[in-house]
């Protein structure tokens, strides 16, 4: 407890660097992440980060130091002809986008490695750490790197607020942003260099595999709590921002363990979690959401069987078995008594011994689901001019859906029906 | 003697990714085998340290299992819980890891396994690996006759399944509609890539592995339309790239499996020149002729 308490207090000026930067390039990852999520190209930025490795091998060969202003040159213009690459390569040929990400990851990656085992064995002695960029190390972080990523960082905020509205036109729909006389072309420029920029500065720290999740995982995290691009950001950049600090302290706690790799432990649990739990966009709710459509269906479906045995075959006074009801509509013996006993505790069903009525709000209910599926099916074949033989299954599904307001705009249209197609009365509420 | 098996050994890997890939293409799913090749690590550490040994058996299961594992997981985030395909991909594939990493540095002392051998293997120590026959007067290195097995299974899987894969692979819809189990397919096939993808690594590492299974097919299929010249060109290119690449490695002092791919990346680059150039002297021709 007292370590977690020496690293919150931050008086160490290691600690102080590490979990800054950390949170720094966190931050950044996952804000340029954001857009590359949204324009479906989450993998994009997996193959820039693999691509980044022949600019640096190259960079080192050429000047012969390990200046990092120099080796980030040369990782700028790889990456940046690696993203053009790939975006020529899907415009231009008849290779799909996703052939193109992993096509040029694999060869610019391929001669990277190339060139840094050349390296390596031409051994020049001062060629060591350059495979930190494969693996990252975020410990070995400086006080320097901490300025180049605030740097970047505020860079990068800057470039979001001053477009931002480009920004999300272009994101959410680029043809749309073409036609709206958006210059695109450069939009997607700016775009695609604050994210090599981001991904050059990212590398160094979690290496090259786990930087993809810096800059995935935190927007899709983000996007199951809102449908706002400014909340997405400012959640995704959160979450980056979280991940960065425990991945900091778990490896200031046990300093056998690796940053990188804990920021995406941490990052990855949040985002499992929010996928599953998030309201109304987590996949919990959705499950929940189904099963109350399902129930209501059920529920409805169970009133009209009373409707038509209790008031159309004038069973009304004696009641209804269950066994009635059953021979009346296949629905599975389970789901069937789960459904009496909702009814029941709604009130819309009264048991009198064995026997089961429908109450006068029950009356109601299922007044309103016949004439809803009567009402659809007279819209079919007065409007639509569908055959009387083929409306009924259709209708089965509308019952459930129409709104008050629709019902209201049908019987206008058709000035209020008292018989359906089948010649069966349509039943109002009095 | 030492050049001849290294050379076979990565031209057989390569031949056998350059059939599967062919068909991993067609099916839009080339980001699937990176995915596979890099979530295989947590499987073989796991493996590993279980069984205590570096034997191929246990690595291999270990590695199917979570091989399989992220294929579920995609699955599942993009099918059942609706996120897109893309992202589903990402977050997989780098969890599963980011946990292999953290497996390794939690058992650095138990397990004598890093991260380098792993991610890119080391094709040059293929020949001292090697196998006796009949009384020690005919040897074979591990690898070559693993590789070789491999290439005949996969040759032979595609000879046998051609025209299902080929139907499965260009129109699944029409192949349901045929009443063709497109899933029984989908699984078979990604078994031979998972067990191809496992049984490759340690021999050109992981993430080369991708570049097999993408490079070759992409390059051939620029300058075809039909599935068996595809196959054919493919394997050629697959062929050159692993002879060429052991010369350019030993006349850099590189990587040999970093090699091949930049060769293979290379004939890529000849064929969109010449796909772009031909397209246009066709659009010119077309223009004349109006």
């Amino acid at each position: 407890m007292n370590d977690v308490w020496a690293f919150f207090s931050f008086s160490d000026p290691t600690v102080r660097i590490v979990s800054l930067g950390t949170v720094f390039l966190a931050m950044s990852a996952s804000v340029v992440g954001t857009f590359a999520f949204l324009r479906k190209r989450a993998l994009v930025g997996d193959a820039i980060a693999h691509a980044i490795l022949p600019g640096i091998a190259i960079a080192f060969m050429l000047s012969g130091t390990k200046n990092p202003v120099v080796l980030m040159m040369g990782a700028l213009i790889s990456g940046w002809l690696a993203t053009w690459a790939m975006e020529y390569i899907t415009e231009k040929t008849k290779l799909s986008n996703d052939t193109a990400v992993a096509l040029v990851l694999s060869v610019f990656f391929g001669i990277g490695i190339m060139l840094l085992t050349h390296i390596q064995h031409s051994g020049s002695g001062n060629q060591s750490g350059l495979d930190q960029y494969l693996f990252g190390k975020a410990a070995g972080m400086t006080e320097q790197d901490l300025w180049t990523y605030s740097v970047v960082a505020v860079l990068l905020l800057t470039v979001v607020l001053s477009l931002y509205k480009e920004l999300k036109v272009y994101s959410f729909n680029p043809d749309f942003a073409a036609v709206s006389g958006l210059p695109v072309k450069a939009i997607r420029r700016i775009l695609n260099l604050v994210t090599v920029l981001a991904i050059a500065i990212g590398i160094q720290s979690v290496g090259v595999v786990l930087m993809a999740a810096l800059l995935i995982t935190p927007a899709a995290a983000a996007r199951a709590w809102t449908s706002s691009l400014k909340i997405m950001l400012i959640l995704a950049a959160l979450i980056g921002g979280i991940s960065g600090l425990s991945g900091s302290l778990i490896s200031y706690l046990s300093p056998a363990m690796p940053t990188g790799p804990w920021i995406v432990m941490t990052l990855s649990i949040i985002t499992l979690l929010s996928l599953f739990f998030a309201p109304k966009r987590g996949a919990l709710s959705r499950l929940l959401k189904q099963r109350r459509h399902s129930q209501k269906i059920l529920n409805e479906n169970l009133l009209k069987v009373f409707y038509k045995l209790s008031v159309e075959r004038k069973l009304e006074q004696v009641g209804l078995s269950v066994d009635q009801l059953q021979a009346e509509r296949a629905i599975n013996k389970s789901d069937f008594a789960a459904a009496i006993r909702r009814l029941k505790r709604k009130n819309w069903l009264l048991a009198e011994g064995e026997k089961l009525k429908l109450s006068s709000i029950g009356l109601v209910e299922a007044k309103r689901v016949v004439r809803l599926h009567r009402l659809w099916e007279m819209y079919l074949s007065q409007r639509l001019n569908l055959k009387e033989d083929h409306i009924h299954p259709n209708a089965e599904s509308m019952e459930h859906i129409i709104s008050p307001e629709l019902e209201a705009l049908l019987l206008k249209e058709l000035d209020f029906p008292t018989q359906d197609p089948h010649n069966s009365p349509i039943p109002y509420a009095n | 003697m030492e050049a001849i098996f290294i050379i076979a050994t990565g031209a057989l890997v390569a031949m056998t990714c350059a059939l599967l890939g062919s068909f991993l293409l067609l099916r839009k799913m080339a980001m699937l085998g990176d995915a596979i090749s890099h979530a295989v690590l947590p499987g073989i550490v796991l493996a590993f340290m279980i069984s205590g040994s570096r034997d191929n058996f246990s690595m291999l299961i270990g590695a199917s299992l979570a091989g399989l594992l992220v294929t579920l997981l995609i699955e599942l985030l993009h099918k059942k819980i609706h996120l897109q395909e893309d992202a589903s991909i990402g977050i997989s594939f780098t969890w599963l890891f980011a946990i292999g990493v953290i497996l390794i540095s939690a058992y650095t002392e138990q397990v004598d396994l890093d991260q380098d051998c792993v991610l890119y293997g080391e094709i040059a120590y293929v020949p001292f690996d090697l196998i006796y026959f009949s009384g020690g007067e005919l040897f074979f290195p591990r690898a070559t006759i693993i590789s070789g097995l491999l290439f005949l299974l996969t040759l032979g899987f595609v000879l046998v399944a051609y025209k299902g894969l080929k139907i499965t692979s260009f129109n699944s819809d029409y192949a349901k509609s045929l009443g063709i189990s497109t899933l029984a397919w989908h699984l078979v096939f990604m078994s031979m890539v998972s067990i191809t993808t496992v049984l490759s690594f340690e021999i050109v590492g992981a993430i080369l592995i991708v570049a097999l299974l993408v490079v070759p097919p992409a390059t051939a299929y620029l300058l075809t339309k039909r599935l068996k010249q595809m196959l054919l060109l493919a394997l050629i290119f697959a062929l050159l790239s692993a002879i060429g690449g052991y010369y350019l490695a030993v006349l850099l002092d590189a990587s040999i499996a970093g090699a091949m791919v930049s060769l293979a990346g290379f004939f890529f680059l000849l064929a969109l020149i010449f796909s772009r150039l031909r397209s246009r002297s066709l659009k010119v021709d077309a223009y004349l002729n109006e």
